[in-house]
């Protein structure tokens, strides 16, 4: 029976890389080559003389033409990547921040109603996010926030702002009272406790809240793309803002910038792997 | 005056009552211990004497002053968890300094050093300094978090079931250290515990501990010879007291067969609970039969288990003495060392 739970890793494994491996297959064609009839699969040093060969000259062309500002967007994708990392970053450690505070709170005092307060906090991610694009579109074009790297910032914070409360309850009830308590007898006050006593502990929780709270503020698109036309554009609406111009779309630097998007989540997410299914069940996995 | 008194003190948490009008008071020297069952409220206790739970009324007074409302912060006494390890991301060292290094405080870096040195030494834990607390045994982690209470030479010590997590012979080992420990730094002592051998061996006075009552304020000499009730009786001794279930007819007390137990006074009243120590019964001179069900054999002495008149009794026997198991005996119990609560 062991290899055919092999067959089905394999298989899972091939279509879940098999995107991955095309974006990187085509990140290193030149533009012909990604709308040639014939599908090209094998990098090769030089141009095959048959237009039917499976084979494309490699090139990293893609990768240096990052910097190019395409027909239709007003920046270079570099740009667009400093705009993702300063959005996603700023929001995710503001939603982390609130969200511990919050879910301390919520783990260690008699709240009046905590458990409704908890369910409305929840709540907030019941409704699609496009049920409400309209109203926020309204709000943040009085407030001036439209297409601001704040306006974007705020608006993460607060869409992440449920998950992070709620991840972070669960870590955090698992922490003993008794840590704060012997503190608080030590002679600390609840503040100093806190951040001496309780954060140290809290710390794999928070890691994991932030990566879950960088996913999802990192790929955001329904927002980035109605709030913005230019200034605070994130990668996902910058590259669904090229279709349709006139050069048609630049696949090679597309596919090359879309690795170089997904490479740090990829690599955030491996580091706190062993975490994440911990904070998948709200950290209700006893040990 | 006195290091602590707690004044009408009670404590409820939604419908039931953890603590119930407490009064207590302790000396300055003293080394009290709260006996009592699990759930009888002895962790609030404590806790309401730490200022991790707020009383709903009544008054805590620490050294005369009130101290009801104060922050645990402020009230400067230590308490030591029944559960609570270490912090564990940190060295021993770094755990004996946390209490010292708490911003009110403000010793020298000298003096730190110099306190957990000290401390160190007297709980001999000094090649423990640079291990990282999650690599000791349960003993060393007590040990740990004793010295956590003592480097600040607080003004009271609280104790949690200090002992209670750990084996038997090192339960009596630091049993013995501590009490010697508490009368080297002259400091008061909370002690709380379900277990009587610990009672009785450690404390000044007693305080027995029912249900958020305080039942009884003995030494434990007087607590073990004259429980003020069935409750207190059972919770202390082993094998514990006695208690059997006797009429009187005349002058004497009748078991439930009607068998003769002993002799009653006249104003005794009619039915009763009768309450006497394993060690306090003979096997002879009695008036009735009774027979030996078990022989535990205990070491210095052996326990043996008697069915009389259709009670069940435990008595102790020296091991000089021949006795077997379906012998039949006369047992008696001299009647001063009965304890009588009158039923109705």
């Amino acid at each position: 029976m062991k290899w055919l739970r092999w067959l089905v890793v394999a298989l899972y494994l091939l279509i879940a890389t098999a995107p991955l491996a095309w974006m990187g297959l085509s990140s290193l064609k030149r533009r012909a080559d990604t709308i040639s009839p014939h599908a090209k699969v094998l990098p090769a040093a030089e141009a095959p003389s048959d237009p039917t060969s499976p084979r494309f000259e490699a090139t990293l062309d893609a990768y240096r033409e990052l910097n190019v500002v395409h027909a239709g967007a007003q920046q270079s994708f570099w740009r667009h990547l400093g705009s993702s990392v300063l959005i996603g970053l700023v929001s995710t450690l503001a939603s982390v921040a609130l969200g511990t505070c919050c879910a301390y709170g919520f783990s260690r005092f008699r709240v009046p109603g905590a458990k409704d307060w908890l369910f409305f906090v929840l709540s907030t991610r019941f409704l699609p996010p496009l049920a409400v694009v309209v109203p926020v579109l309204i709000m943040y074009r009085t407030l001036d926030l439209q297409g601001t790297h704040v306006g974007l910032i705020v608006l993460y914070t607060v869409f992440n702002l449920s998950l992070s409360v709620w991840l972070m309850k669960g870590f955090l009830d698992e922490i003993p009272r008794a840590f704060e308590e012997a503190a608080l007898v030590d002679g600390y006050t609840r503040a100093q406790a806190f951040v001496r006593v309780v954060l140290p502990e809290a710390r794999t929780g928070m890691a994991v809240t932030a990566v879950f709270c960088l996913i999802s503020s990192w790929n955001e698109y329904g927002f980035a793309m109605t709030l913005n036309s230019s200034g605070a554009v994130t990668v996902p609406a910058y590259f669904a803002g090229l279709q349709g111009n006139i050069e048609g779309m630049p696949w090679p630097q597309i596919a090359a910038g879309a690795l170089v998007f997904v490479a740090p989540i990829v690599l955030f997410t491996v580091l706190v792997r062993e975490n994440l299914l911990r904070g998948m069940t709200f950290g209700t996995i006893k040990q | 005056m006195n290091a602590l008194e707690l004044i009408d003190v009670s404590k409820r948490f939604g419908a039931t009552s953890a603590l119930d009008g407490v009064n207590l008071s302790v000396g300055e020297r003293e080394f009290v211990v709260v006996l009592g069952p699990t759930g009888a409220g002895k962790t609030t206790l404590l806790r309401t004497i730490a200022g991790l739970e707020a009383p709903d009324r009544g008054q805590v007074r620490l050294f005369g002053a009130d101290c009801t409302h104060a922050s645990p912060a402020a009230r400067d006494v230590a308490l030591v968890f029944q559960n609570f390890s270490l912090y564990p991301g940190k060295t021993v060292r770094e755990n004996l300094a946390f209490p010292l290094l708490a911003p009110g405080r403000q010793l020298a870096a000298r003096e730190v050093d110099e306190r957990i040195q000290w401390a160190a030494q007297l709980l001999r834990i000094e090649r423990l300094l640079d291990r990282s607390a999650r690599k000791l045994s349960g003993g060393e982690m007590q040990r740990v978090a004793i010295g956590r209470a003592i480097v600040r030479r607080p003004r009271l010590f609280l104790m949690d079931e200090p002992l209670t997590n750990l084996d038997a012979k090192l339960r009596e080992e630091l049993r013995v250290e501590l009490r010697e420990l508490a009368r080297r730094l002259e400091t008061p002592v909370v002690w709380v515990t379900h277990d009587s051998a610990e009672a009785l061996s450690m404390a000044d006075r007693i305080v027995a501990l029912f249900a958020g009552r305080v039942v009884q304020v003995a030494s434990p000499r007087e607590l073990y010879l004259r429980p003020s009730t069935p409750a207190v009786a059972r919770q202390l001794g082993s094998p514990p007291m006695n208690l059997i279930e006797v009429r009187r007819a005349g002058a004497a007390w009748r078991l439930p067969n009607g068998d003769e137990f002993g002799a009653a006074g006249v104003e005794a009243p009619s039915e009763a609970l009768l309450g006497f120590r394993p060690e306090h019964v003979r096997l002879d001179g009695g008036a009735s039969e009774a027979v030996v069900e078990v022989v535990e054999h205990l070491g210095p002495q052996r326990v043996v288990v008697l069915r009389w008149g259709g009670a069940i009794v435990h008595a102790t026997a020296p091991t000089s003495i021949d006795i077997a198991v379906h012998q039949r005996v006369k047992p008696s119990v001299p009647p001063e060392r009965c304890i009588v609560w009158p039923r109705s």
